[in-house]
């Protein structure tokens, strides 16, 4: 049953990336990646990461995919959907990738504890490295709010300031030029809306 | 059959390498920046795994991946914001009009 449900979603997630760099419609093409994020979700929960798969959800599927989205409609990419596909560089893409998946593939092989499954929970104590899995934490958005205020407090605190940050480089970045009316304050969205005025 | 660690590593891997090729071949600033979301995600599915398949239980790759993806988050929005900034200099969001670096 595990199997199945993993080759499920495994497959519809590969699926969906594929769609993602071989879609011309922009649109379409974050919708699919916003598909890719749901089925990756779903492989979290198969891993009892539920608080990161709710997190995924919420984050990327939700927030991030609204920016692509708003962006790709703001910018009105229609144009260049009929463009010839580059074959030359669908083929080095190829390759490229290719090449990944198979040295991937080869260190996979001889990776020590690479097969372990999560059924088999008796694991020899000698092995030091990735063993069989321990028995499932049905509370791990407890244990993770644990770790997270206290070994990874200062991470978490740093964090917050970097999203400051970033609220304030995008704030700068979509400023209107200094001619325009000094009214634009705070907000992001009301920054982006200025580029369709134009 | 039976899933093991490898397997979740293997689909990752080919997750990476699809967004690898996404951002070698696709010419649309957006759609790139897209394939590199992609290409963090499937390193977040590694850890995760990794994470899971630790057999001292321990949950570090699990925060790991949580910061990972607030940074995205984070990443996302001044990208995006330089796109946008880019677009109203250049009108145009294709790679091979920003050549202005090329020699």
């Amino acid at each position: 049953m595990e199997a199945f449900f993993f080759w499920i979603f495994s497959i519809g997630m590969i699926v969906c990336g594929l769609a993602v760099i071989l879609n011309r419609n922009a649109v379409a093409s974050a919708l699919c990646f916003a598909f890719t994020i749901v089925f990756m979700s779903a492989l979290f929960v198969m891993l009892s990461a539920f608080f990161l798969a709710a997190v995924q959800i919420l984050v990327t599927a939700g927030a991030v995919m609204v920016l692509f989205l708003f962006i790709i409609m703001l910018l009105d990419l229609t144009a260049m959907e009929h463009a010839p596909r580059q074959k030359l560089w669908m083929g080095c893409a190829l390759v490229v990738a290719l090449g990944f998946v198979f040295t991937v593939a080869r260190t996979l092989y001889t990776l020590p504890g690479g097969t372990a499954s999560l059924t088999n929970t008796v694991t020899p104590s000698s092995v030091p490295s990735f063993g069989a899995a321990t028995p499932v934490t049905p509370d791990d958005t407890h244990q993770i709010g644990k770790l997270l205020f206290s070994t990874y407090v200062a991470p978490f605190e740093i964090t917050s300031l970097l999203i400051l940050v970033a609220t304030i480089g995008v704030i700068v970045l979509c400023k209107e030029e200094p001619r325009s009316a000094p009214g634009k304050e705070a907000s992001r969205e009301p920054k982006k809306e200025t580029a369709l005025t134009r | 059959m039976e899933i093991t660690l490898n397997h979740y590593l293997a689909v990752a891997a080919t997750l990476f390498a699809i967004g690898m090729m996404g951002v070698i071949m696709r010419r649309n600033l957006l759609i790139i920046y897209m394939s590199l979301e992609m290409m963090l995600q499937a390193a977040n599915l590694t850890l995760v795994a990794f994470s899971r398949f630790n057999p001292r239980g321990h949950l570090d790759g699990q925060v790991f991946v949580f910061f990972v993806i607030t940074v995205a988050a984070a990443e996302v929005a001044v990208g995006l914001a330089l796109i946008v900034a880019l677009y109203r200099v250049r009108q145009t969001t294709q790679v091979q009009d920003l050549n202005t670096l090329k020699f």
